[in-house]
């Protein structure tokens, strides 16, 4: 429980920071650093019960639509809520390690981290464009609704 | 607006509702990370502006967007706007160099906890991430060229990073400089490349790819040299 209040408060201060380093405006620096806070919460819940690579995808579904979500609320871009929340999903980690490994001449291990890394940014990818396609679904359902009544 | 980091869609697709709202609706944008075509019917001739500096600014990206919202509701009229945007275009960062450096510094040791480093890093993770920061502002108005900035930069955290764990100061190298680097990656980029790839703007879109694999690249090779030299 401790280690979740810790990665919480971690996730929460590093995603606003990277508002503040990206310029973000200072009201919606909080609104950033909770996205960043549910989207890293998700990711490791889920790595955790299954794969990095569906914990990826999933947080990543889940920062895009909260995005959605408080770009119209708070009539803001997008983009300045889904960028702190995506950056703790990308794999830094693991491109540093293949990257090391490389140096290191084993280029088996590193060939099997690049093509990991790889995947999880695909997965961030999928995530981004399925977290757009439902927020479109969403809009359109209403309308089209009030069209054929 | 697309020098401070916005979507190219998103650029495009303000100025042709400002353009419409403003009394001309054939008007044609076609833009691209390092350029802006505009024409504003078929008998003027069309425009194109170069853009050479990207940085990211999410301040005026929703500036701008307001302002765009405004005058698609013909509150504005085209002299207000044009000083409006003057006006944006003249603002100063929102905030001070040293608050950014904190916060580069901050989110570096919080990297740190968040992939598995242990409290006994953090502060070290706080110092290299703040150095390595200011190394590539620093190094990006000495040379022009972004890529030797972050290769400097990123060598920079790796050397500094090494020297904390030989001295007893921190205990997991990797860790350190994985939180350390974490300010120069490209996380900006790749999501607008994926977004500007989804819009159809393919373009766009693999040139930030291409953007965001070369800082990337420059990161991973900074380090590599560290390593190389003390292994």
């Amino acid at each position: 429980m401790l280690h979740f209040i810790e990665q919480a408060l971690t996730s929460f201060v590093a995603s606003a920071s990277f508002g503040i380093i990206f310029n973000a405006p200072r009201r919606m620096l909080l609104h950033g650093g909770f996205v960043g806070m549910i989207g890293w919460i998700i990711y490791i819940v889920l790595e955790y019960a299954a794969d990095a690579v569906p914990a990826t995808l999933a947080a990543t579904i889940a920062v895009g639509v909260i995005s959605q979500l408080f770009s119209r609320t708070f009539r803001a871009p997008v983009i300045i809520f889904s960028v702190a929340g995506i950056i703790p999903l990308v794999p830094g980690g693991l491109a540093y390690n293949a990257m090391r490994n490389f140096v290191q001449n084993d280029y088996g291990a590193a060939m099997e981290m690049a093509a990991k890394a790889l995947m999880l940014s695909g997965a961030i990818a999928i995530g981004l464009v399925l977290s757009e396609v439902l927020n479109q679904m969403i809009r359109r359902l209403p309308g089209s609704l009030r069209a054929k009544s | 607006m697309l020098q401070s980091g916005g979507e190219t869609y998103r650029v495009e697709d303000t100025m042709k509702r400002m353009a419409a709202a403003l009394g001309l609706p054939h008007s044609h944008s076609y833009v691209v990370p390092t350029g802006i075509f505009f024409s504003v019917d078929a008998t003027e001739p069309a425009k194109l502006i170069r853009i050479s500096e990207r940085t990211t600014d999410l301040h005026k990206v929703s500036e701008v967007n307001a302002v765009s919202r405004r005058i698609g509701q013909g509150e504005l009229t085209v002299e207000e706007a044009h000083a409006l945007l003057q006006q944006i275009e003249g603002q100063p960062s929102s905030y001070s160099a040293i608050v950014k450096l904190t916060a580069a510094a901050l989110s570096s040791g919080c990297f740190t906890i968040m992939f598995g480093g242990g409290w006994g890093d953090f502060l070290p993770a706080v110092l290299c991430g703040g150095i390595g920061y200011a190394a590539v502002i620093a190094f990006h108005r000495l040379v022009l060229v972004k890529f030797f900035a972050e290769l400097t930069a990123s060598f920079v955290i790796g050397l500094l990073a090494f020297l904390l764990v030989y001295m007893g100061a921190g205990h997991e190298r990797d860790k350190i400089i994985i939180g350390s680097v974490m300010p120069l990656v490209p996380g900006l980029l790749i999501t607008n490349a994926v977004r500007d790839l989804m819009a159809g703007h393919l373009v766009s879109g693999l040139s930030k790819g291409a953007e965001a694999f070369l800082t990337a690249f420059a990161i991973g090779t900074g380090i590599a040299v560290v390593f190389s030299l003390f292994t």
